[in-house]
């Protein structure tokens, strides 16, 4: 499960900032509470609730696990201020085919955080996709991480930040 | 060969960077050995039976005499003072300092060589013939493309944390299959289609380990300009849908063999519909520059064949012998490709002292325009000789241990370092091929015998290739005891086969006579000029179980 909305700064633009999305999550057993404000919700939730959650007084974004597809959701990506990605497990990485799909194939333009196991080796890649914002793994120090964001500073590879491949920029 | 300029120089510098923090880090105590595993895999380190290994990456198998050096230098300084070159055409050091790998990466950089993706969960080691460039059939040569892949999936953002580890092997030429393109995670071939244009045919989920598979054809014809946006494709469906819940089913023979490859196909094509003629459309531009790199050395202009080198030839028998295995056609006429060999007996093959590794790039340099080659039988190679250099150079490799002139015989053997060096052999592997070496050092025989490839793995993992070997030899673990399962008819070359296990596993002691077995077998039904694997093709394996199990 990813983080809960108790952490109150974030990895965004580049730089430390506080954050006002609440992350909701579902528990397997048991009642779970909407927050007020900003609220980052589960995709399935997000699609049983629609006409509730239209009225949520508040910004409304969703988060998408490892098997769940951007597909699933291109047609309504304009609904969607914030798609926030998680990673179960760090080595699971699908979410970065996830980011560059919503960017460079659905033209999102929304913010796309990273949510789960995410440390700072993992950013530049991350960032390199199409992901904006970073909610570090809990107990990993956000200042030391921000030099993960431009560790290597040349990429051969079109990606999201840089459309052109290396070869068309030589 | 290959020339860095300042962006491919910052790339490998900031990496040496990058991973000097993360070492700090970890022994620091600020990433946990989870965390730091794939970190450090990335960069070729694993944490062994008795140390750490460094494998080092030789892309597709090309080295200069400076770089050469180098890994002779770093076996000496930071090691035991010997390396091992890999079927994957890298090279390991088994004894390294887990806290000295930054310097000793530090000191690559300094000659534009790396250790980025040679193991892990990424796009591993673009490999390819090590003939490329001279064979005589070869349509074009590879390593313009191969230097194309290799730059695209450095750092590749998007397939950093792919289900499983990624393999890709080129091919160039119609007759044969040297980079055992059929095993691998995609075998490209070159190929040219109807109207003179060349292009990749496309083969996809091909592999050894625990579920040996050749791989299936997804694209009989691929432009070359599409190459990059349809490895793209093909690795983002596997990205997406690869089994990520147990690592043995994890490989993308298995997406294949699930999906069947007709299904895996349609879903590649339909992904490469949406990102064909993007930006990662390759230029002509780029292909030309890549190509530049790769040009004919300055060839003299020779007789097809030298009278000195046709003397010696016919006066000295073990010569000839040598001049018969280890040298091997050249497209320019008067000149040879020459394989200095590293199966000395008793020493583990594909192993080199630095002072090897330095006599090998002296030998380049007087020979070869300073430029050597791994192959993926684990031994060195000079593609440029003169045949008139052929007597010398034949004389110093005997002196230094590299003549043994075996290549493509019973005892040229593919091993990996099994239980004497790696954490996950069931097997010790190195003193099976000794035991092998020594049953069968009547060179006389050997030759009689002829081309038969024996491959030994000390695990499942298939290192050592045993799927592909005429003979294949498993290390496999019977109640804690080390036995060995042999199988025939595997062929790694154009025409593709996996072998048959044979029957029940032998004891270590009795791996030479069984072999021995098998060998006077085939001595027995061969027919004229008939090679093993030919023989085997024809009569099957049931003579071969009859004489094994005959007395058991």
């Amino acid at each position: 499960m990813p983080n809960d909305s108790t952490q109150h700064c974030i990895i965004k633009d580049g730089i430390i900032q506080p954050d006002h999305w609440h992350l909701v999550t579902i528990p397997e057993t048991g009642n779970y509470d909407i927050p007020p404000g900003d609220i980052i919700v589960p995709l399935k939730l997000w699609q049983e609730q629609a006409d509730t959650l239209s009225q949520h007084p508040g910004k409304v974004g969703i988060w998408i696990n490892s098997h769940e597809e951007p597909e699933w959701i291109a047609d309504k990506l304009r609904q969607l201020p914030l798609i926030a990605i998680n990673f179960p497990i760090f080595t699971d990485g699908r979410g970065y085919s996830y980011a560059r799909l919503l960017r460079e194939r659905y033209h999102f333009q929304g913010e796309i955080r990273a949510i789960g196991d995410v440390t700072q080796d993992q950013l530049f890649y991350m960032r390199r996709c199409g992901f904006d914002s970073f909610a570090l793994k809990e107990g990993k120090d956000m200042e030391t991480a921000l030099n993960g964001l431009a560790t290597i500073s040349q990429s051969y590879q079109a990606a999201v930040d840089q459309p052109q491949p290396l070869f068309r920029r030589r | 060969m290959y020339v860095y300029n300042d962006c491919d120089q910052q790339i490998v510098n900031d990496r040496v960077a990058q991973f000097r923090d993360q070492m700090q880090r970890y022994l620091a105590g600020k990433i946990s050995s989870d965390e730091f595993l794939p970190l450090r895999l990335q960069n070729g380190l694993y944490i062994q039976r008795h140390a750490p290994m460094l494998r080092i990456a030789i892309p597709y198998g090309m080295l200069s005499a400076k770089q050469m050096r180098m890994l002779a230098h770093v076996a000496r300084t930071y090691d035991k003072g010997y390396g091992h070159f890999s079927t994957r055409q890298n090279m390991q050091l088994h004894w390294p300092k887990l806290e000295q790998v930054p310097d000793i990466l530090a000191d690559l950089a300094s000659v534009q060589m790396h250790s980025i993706q040679t193991s892990g969960n990424c796009i591993r080691n673009t490999t390819t013939d090590q003939f490329a460039g001279v064979a005589k059939d070869e349509i074009e040569d590879p390593r313009p493309y191969c230097e194309l892949i290799r730059q695209w999936s450095t750092f590749h953002p998007e397939f950093a944390y792919l289900p499983r580890k990624f393999k890709i092997a080129v091919n160039a030429v119609r007759s044969a299959d040297r980079a055992a393109t059929m095993v691998h995670d995609i075998g490209l071939h070159l190929v040219t289609n109807a109207t003179g244009e060349n292009g990749f045919k496309v083969f996809v989920g091909g592999g050894l380990g625990r579920t040996p598979v050749i791989g299936s054809l997804v694209r009989e014809f691929l432009p070359k300009e599409h190459l990059l946006s349809y490895l793209e494709a093909i690795l983002r469906v596997y990205n997406r849908y690869g089994r990520r819940d147990n690592k043995h089913k994890a490989r993308i023979k298995i997406l294949v063999r699930a999906l069947t490859p007709e299904k895996f196909t349609e879903m590649v094509e339909q992904e490469w519909q949406q990102i064909k003629d993007g930006p990662s459309t390759v230029t002509t531009a780029e292909i030309e520059r890549l190509k530049s790199f790769f040009t004919e050395p300055d060839y003299e202009t020779l007789p097809e064949i030298d009278t000195s080198f046709e003397a010696h030839r016919t006066q000295e028998k073990v010569f000839a012998n040598w001049v018969s295995r280890n040298v091997y056609p050249h497209k320019k006429p008067g000149y040879a490709a020459v394989t200095l060999s590293l199966k000395k007996t008793g020493i583990a093959p594909g192993d080199a002292t630095h002072e090897q590794m330095d006599i090998m790039a002296d030998l380049a340099e007087r020979y070869s325009f300073g430029e050597l080659r791994v192959s993926h039988e684990q031994n060195i190679v000079l593609a440029d000789v003169k045949q008139s250099d052929l007597y010398p150079l034949w004389q110093d490799a005997k002196r230094y241990g590299f003549a043994t002139p075996t290549l493509g015989l019973l005892t040229d053997m593919i091993c990996c370092p099994g239980g004497d060096f790696c954490a996950l052999a069931n097997a010790k592997s190195i003193p099976i091929a000794q035991q092998i070496q020594e049953r069968f050092n009547d060179l006389d025989y050997l030759y009689d015998i002829g081309d038969l490839d024996l491959n030994i793995s000390g695990c499942m993992n298939a290192c050592g290739h045993h799927h592909v070997g005429n003979i294949g030899i498993l290390g496999v673990d019977k109640k804690g005891a080390e036995f060995y399962q042999v199988s025939l008819g595997g062929s790694s070359g154009i025409d593709a086969s996996l072998g048959n296990i044979l029957g029940p596993s032998f004891s270590e002691d009795a791996i030479a006579d069984v072999i021995e077995k098998i060998v006077d077998v085939y001595v027995a039904n061969r027919i004229e000029e008939e090679r093993f694997i030919d023989t085997y093709r024809r009569i099957g394996i049931d003579p071969f179980k009859q004489q094994v199990y005959r007395n058991a």
